[in-house]
């Protein structure tokens, strides 16, 4: 899948943002006033500029309203509805605890609950594509969520948390990895079944509908740098988790919690950027192009 | 409405026909000829006569070369469009209600006017049937002619879809799948035709029939017998005559 940096974006930078707000919501840390202001200005930058990239990629944002309608049947309806939910919950919970320095604890659950749905939703977008196998499993939803409250937890400056979600995000991206490396054969859909003309003998694409390239082939048939897939997730680990989990284990210094977070970031950057790069759409099949990370 | 009709009162469709289909493109010219003229946005082409043409089409033709285990190799040309799928997932993910698929005929279709162009609709297309115009900012997909088919302007032979109309090898055929009766399904139930990518779940309404064997193929190739032979052969054995002269004459020089 071509790797949009509109939606790498966002769902990076939302996805922490969120995160943040989970734990805002949840009372971690408990602050008040001035310091609560920041906090809620950082979480409301990183999931709000996420969401206003998103609508980069779109080909006509200004009727991007209309995408509040379907609910019903659309999770990128239910996405939409989710993050407007959770900023206005948590806007108000905010409102409370800055400028008049109480906790109304209901309404920030509700605003933690709503947090975390606004990213089920966002992973459930790419969790519901039958036609990507890699993405088509529970790990997916499992894969943003961990990290969504791992950042979260790092943000907050809760490390003890942070030290273990972190970890637990580690262990369920190695899963993500070695299950969706052989999530495609294991798919179901292959050469023959695409085409029904195994029962003639074996298929080969001979020649493609065009000479040149298409819109299909650019969003769907995307094969850059799967070369460095494997040098990659090193990367993205090393960033995402390891180096991280370090510096929290490192006597605590602002220094070294900013670190960890703008290393974090990084991490999970890349892990994202992997996540579409490495997808591929059953849609390939029919242009003979089937290129698995070894 | 994005969720899908329980049933719809027709299921018009398609009938690809992959034993006649000579891969002329016809279909694909003459499809992107009127619905760039018709409903909807036109299908915009980028650098079409630069150094790297592409555009937008709603029908495209594969050509697949298949191995048989014994015998020659087979050339198969692969005409691929909308599929107006009865359990269509570009519908549902759709988040505007733009994609629908109608209660009438089955046909699944864009309102170019609510589409926000996110692009996810073709993401969930296994068959590469729907293409983002990149002029237009909108989601192209097959219409099955729908300005067509029920077009009283025009004579009634040509109201099928463009493709259909176009053929010269009959190879696309166009009716109800869901009457038992109709034409198309006698035609697919007498022949075989199967659904692409059935695991997919999409419960394709457009149908494929498989090539016929080439048994004739097969048995030339096994008895090793050049079926060209008896065209070859020299028409005169024995020359007479002037050209008998001028024959016997050039073999003593």
């Amino acid at each position: 899948m071509h790797p949009a940096l509109s939606v790498i974006f966002f769902s990076t930078f939302s996805g922490l943002g969120f995160g943040l707000l989970f734990f805002l919501g949840l009372g971690f840390p408990a602050v008040t006033g001035g310091s609560a202001f920041a906090f809620f200005t950082i979480a409301y930058i990183l999931a709000v500029g996420g969401l206003i990239s998103s609508t980069f990629h779109l080909g006509h944002p200004e009727r991007a309203l209309k995408a509040f309608t379907q609910w019903k049947s659309s999770w990128l309806s239910r996405e939409a509805w989710c993050a407007v939910l959770a900023l206005v919950l948590m806007a108000l919970y905010g409102a409370g605890l800055v400028f008049f320095g109480t906790r109304w604890t209901p309404l920030g659950i509700l605003g933690a609950l709503a947090s975390l749905a606004t990213v089920f939703t966002t992973s459930m977008i790419y969790a519901q594509m039958k036609t990507v196998p890699r993405w088509h499993t529970p790990l997916t939803p499992a894969y943003f969520l961990s990290l969504c409250i791992a950042g979260g937890a790092l943000m907050a400056g809760q490390t003890t948390l942070a030290a273990v979600l972190l970890l637990l995000a580690g262990v369920i991206q190695v899963a993500t990895w070695g299950i969706g490396d052989k999530a495609f054969t294991g798919g179901g859909t292959d050469m023959e079944t695409a085409t029904q003309l195994g029962s003639v003998g074996k298929v080969r694409a001979f020649e493609p509908p065009h000479t040149g390239t298409n819109y299909l082939k650019r969003e769907f048939v995307y094969v850059i740098a799967r070369k460095h897939a494997l040098k990659l997730r090193v990367i993205a680990g090393v960033l995402m988790i390891v180096l991280p989990l370090i510096l929290l284990l490192l006597p605590f210094s602002h220094i070294f919690a900013l670190l960890a977070v703008v290393s974090h970031v990084a991490g999970v950057f890349t892990s994202r950027w992997l996540f579409f790069a490495e997808a591929e759409h059953v849609v390939g099949l029919y242009y003979g192009a089937r290129t698995q990370v070894a | 409405m994005t969720q899908l009709p329980e049933t719809t009162a027709k299921k018009l469709g398609l009938v690809i026909d992959l034993d006649t289909c000579v891969g002329c493109h016809a279909c694909v010219i003459s499809c992107k000829g009127w619905n760039t003229e018709n409903y909807g946005a036109p299908l915009s082409d980028q650098d079409p006569y630069g150094a790297d043409p592409s555009g937008t089409f709603l029908n495209r033709v594969h050509s697949y070369e298949v191995q048989p285990a014994q015998g020659d190799a087979q050339l198969i040309h692969f005409p691929k469009s909308c599929l107006h799928c009865e359990d269509a997932p570009c519908v549902t993910v759709c988040p505007t209600g733009a994609s629908y698929k109608r209660v009438e005929d089955g046909i699944v279709l864009v309102n170019e006017s609510d589409c926000i162009g996110c692009g996810l609709c073709a993401w969930a297309c296994p068959y590469g049937a729907r293409e983002m115009d990149v002029a237009e900012g909108v989601m192209k997909k097959c219409t099955l002619c729908v300005d067509r088919i029920y077009n009283e302007n025009l004579p009634e032979i040509d109201r099928t879809p463009s493709c259909v109309r176009t053929c010269p090898s009959g190879a696309r055929h166009f009716g109800d799948l869901g009457d038992p009766y109709s034409d198309v399904s006698i035609l697919v139930a007498n022949r075989g035709g199967v659904d692409l990518m059935p695991e997919q779940g999409t419960k394709p309404v457009n149908k494929y029939l498989p090539p016929r064997p080439k048994d004739r193929l097969a048995a030339a190739s096994a008895d090793d017998i050049d079926i060209l032979a008896p065209f070859l052969e020299p028409v005169a054995q024995e020359t007479k005559g002037f050209l008998g002269w001028l024959d016997r004459t050039l073999e003593k020089l």
